[in-house]
């Protein structure tokens, strides 16, 4: 069965037209997504160090993921998926927005990477692809509207001792200042409505929710922006950004 | 290796320009694990020619630092001359200003090294690297810079894409002209006379600067009894120094240079650099960057040009790395813009300082003689000041980039 119907399922209607609205913009460094690509490298950083340690790979050579199989879910126009697959994994996208798909693809097309990309939620994926050893749902769950279900899916789609890596946004009084208001209304980093704080997770929840689908969270670590420098770092404040590390049983 | 039967090169970043500045930076990411080519009009043969470069530059601390990283010191360290002192004098005044290198706690100040030797060991560094392709000599006859990659056609008819392209070609770069950078530039009507000389004396590594009205005049150590100088002269008049018969040129050069290292002979040619500053509006573009005098041509009075063009490199190739690291492509514009921030702010201090040197000192008005000559006394007695214009001069200052610090890329 190949339905890619999308309208139901654990994606925000909302959120996804927000984001296909913009999709043009993915890879425009000072466009919309702009916070995007400046926290790419810390959370790339974050992904590539744990991922090695966990499969005990060597880390020094050009593509430390080799042999690895990797899926990115709300994957959206690619930037995350670009490096994953420079980094050697053999990497899957999904996105529940059909343009951010079709975004990604011609980008991938154009910097010569294969990385099969569809247009998918996670709970379709899970019957036509196994599992994969790597599952990314990096700046995703807060966008989502049945969260339960979509962790679910995506654990089903993480292979016996593979690993889960998410990122989010805790629900804390400091996220709201800063993620929220801050991001969207005062330094406009994000466009007004990009985030909705009542979906936004705390670390404990995630981790009791990810354990009935035999994921078990093993590092949590926050993400923080340094004004005088213009880069993200990471550090041990789960306040506002935070990454969280999980492997499968 | 890639030749006439292998028309099209495939490339992680094509590095337009193999001089000092572009061979270095080949080194550097080639080392990196970067798939380079490097396109330069001169064939590499012809670029070691006693004649083709008289020039040698001052190798700062922090240049050694990065050259040593790359393992190209070791092959140049036989041909080069440490500076231990620096005598500053301003014209006939006795006020001069002594930097010794006891005051900073280092062997030296920096080395002299001929250009030459420092080409002889890039080529060999360049010929032995398996991800090092050289076009030389070859020419791009044209540069497309497409959303997700770069590709250049030679005019040999050969191709090269690349992520990024670095413009390396020093000041008339073809590669920022290309990329419609603007470019300031301001001419200082004063030409670099360059030459070496042969003294009876030993130098005892001290370099001399010695401010006259038309403006430096040079004397640093090379191995040996040998020094080389750096004379600058008004451009009017400089055309005719450099025509005038051995003779006549040594007696013009003895007025300047003085007796103290003995009898003096000129060994080989001269040449004739006329000086000016020029700056590039920006450094990077899509899918392209400036390093060296590309983007930076300054005035040779504090021999910092090429430092600043090796800080440039060691920047580049740390910033390139560490994205290579992360898988991310190393034509991304937050990467490049993270290089230009790097930069920015340094090229600018020390553009401006060598420029506000050259106003102050090649001149002979009374009033400002008086005011340099208070000021370098000043500067002489004050230690803490002395210590901060001897680290800038040695690259010591700022934010230092890994292979600066002495740390591997």
């Amino acid at each position: 069965m190949t339905d890619t119907n999308t309208s139901n399922g654990t994606a925000s209607a909302e959120d996804v037209r927000r984001f296909t609205d913009m999709a043009d913009s993915w890879w425009d460094p000072n466009g919309k997504f702009r916070p995007l690509h400046q926290i790419n490298p810390a959370r790339i950083g974050y992904i590539r160090d744990n991922v090695v340690a966990h499969y005990g790979l060597e880390p020094t050579v050009g593509a430390p993921l080799d042999g690895l199989t990797l899926l990115d879910v709300g994957c959206g126009g690619g930037l995350l998926c670009e490096p994953m697959r420079r980094l050697g994994a053999r990497v899957t996208g999904i996105d529940a927005g059909e343009k951010n798909i079709a975004v990604a693809s011609r980008h991938a097309e154009q910097s010569g990477l294969d990385i099969d990309y569809r247009h998918q939620l996670p709970e379709q994926l899970a019957k036509m692809k196994g599992t994969f050893d790597i599952v990314l749902n990096m700046e995703v769950i807060e966008h989502v509207s049945d969260l339960d279900a979509f962790l679910e899916a995506s654990a089903g789609l993480v292979s016996p001792g593979g690993v889960m890596v998410l990122s989010t946004i805790n629900r804390t009084f400091k996220a709201l200042a800063l993620a929220k208001i801050g991001a969207e209304y005062i330094l406009r980093w994000l466009p007004p409505g990009t985030h909705d704080w009542r979906k936004f997770v705390k670390p404990s929840e995630l981790a009791r929710r990810l354990g009935p689908h035999g994921v078990e969270v093993t590092d949590v670590t926050g993400m923080a922006y340094s004004p005088f420098k213009d880069e993200w770092f990471l550090n041990q404040d789960l306040a506002v950004n935070y990454l969280v590390f999980a492997g499968k049983i | 290796m890639a030749g006439p039967t292998a028309p099209h090169i495939n490339a992680d970043i094509l590095i337009a320009g193999g001089g000092l500045v572009g061979g270095t930076l080949a080194v550097a990411l080639g080392q990196a694990g970067f798939q380079v080519a490097v396109v330069d009009a001169q064939a590499p043969a012809e670029g070691l020619l006693a004649d083709f470069d008289g020039r040698a530059s001052a190798i700062a601390l922090s240049s050694q630092r990065v050259l040593d990283g790359l393992g190209l010191w070791a092959l140049m360290q036989p041909h080069t001359a440490p500076i231990k002192d620096i005598r500053v004098s301003d014209g006939d005044s006795l006020m001069f200003l002594h930097y010794d290198h006891n005051d900073i706690g280092h062997d030296a100040f920096g080395h002299m090294v001929e250009n030459r030797s420092i080409r002889m060991a890039l080529d060999k560094k360049l010929s032995g690297a398996a991800n090092i392709t050289r076009l030389a000599p070859a020419r791009i006859a044209d540069l497309e810079r497409h959303p997700g990659y770069v590709s250049a056609i030679l005019e040999d008819g050969r191709t090269v894409t690349a992520g990024l392209v670095v413009g390396a070609e020093g000041r008339t770069s073809p590669t920022r002209d290309h990329a419609g950078i603007p470019v300031t530039r301001w001419p200082y009507e004063q030409t670099g006379i360059v030459c070496t000389v042969e003294h009876e004396l030993p130098h005892d590594n001290i370099a001399h600067e010695h401010f006259l009205p038309a403006g430096p005049f040079a004397i640093l150590p090379l191995p040996g009894n040998r020094s080389s100088i750096v004379w600058t002269e008004r451009g009017d008049l400089a055309p005719a120094i450099l025509a005038l018969d051995d003779d006549q040129f040594l007696a013009e050069l003895k007025s300047r240079f003085g007796d103290f290292l003995g009898e003096i002979k000129v060994l080989g040619p001269r040449w004739g650099y006329p000086l000016s500053l020029q700056y590039a509006a920006r450094t990077v573009d899509h899918r392209l960057v400036l390093a060296g005098d590309a983007s930076h041509g300054m005035h040779p009075i504090a021999g910092q040009g090429l430092n600043m063009g090796l800080r440039d490199v060691a920047a580049l190739a740390e910033v390139l790395a560490d994205a290579h690291r992360l898988g991310l492509d190393p034509g991304d514009a937050l990467v490049l813009e993270k290089y230009e921030r790097w930069r920015r702010f340094d090229n600018t201090m020390m553009l401006a300082m060598t420029d506000a040197l050259n106003r102050l000192f090649s001149n002979d008005i009374a009033p400002i003689r008086l005011a340099r000559d208070v000021g370098l006394a000043a500067v002489n007695r004050i230690p803490p000041l002395k210590k901060i214009f001897m680290g800038h001069a040695m690259g010591l200052v700022g934010e230092l980039p890994r292979l600066m610090r002495g740390e591997t890329l």
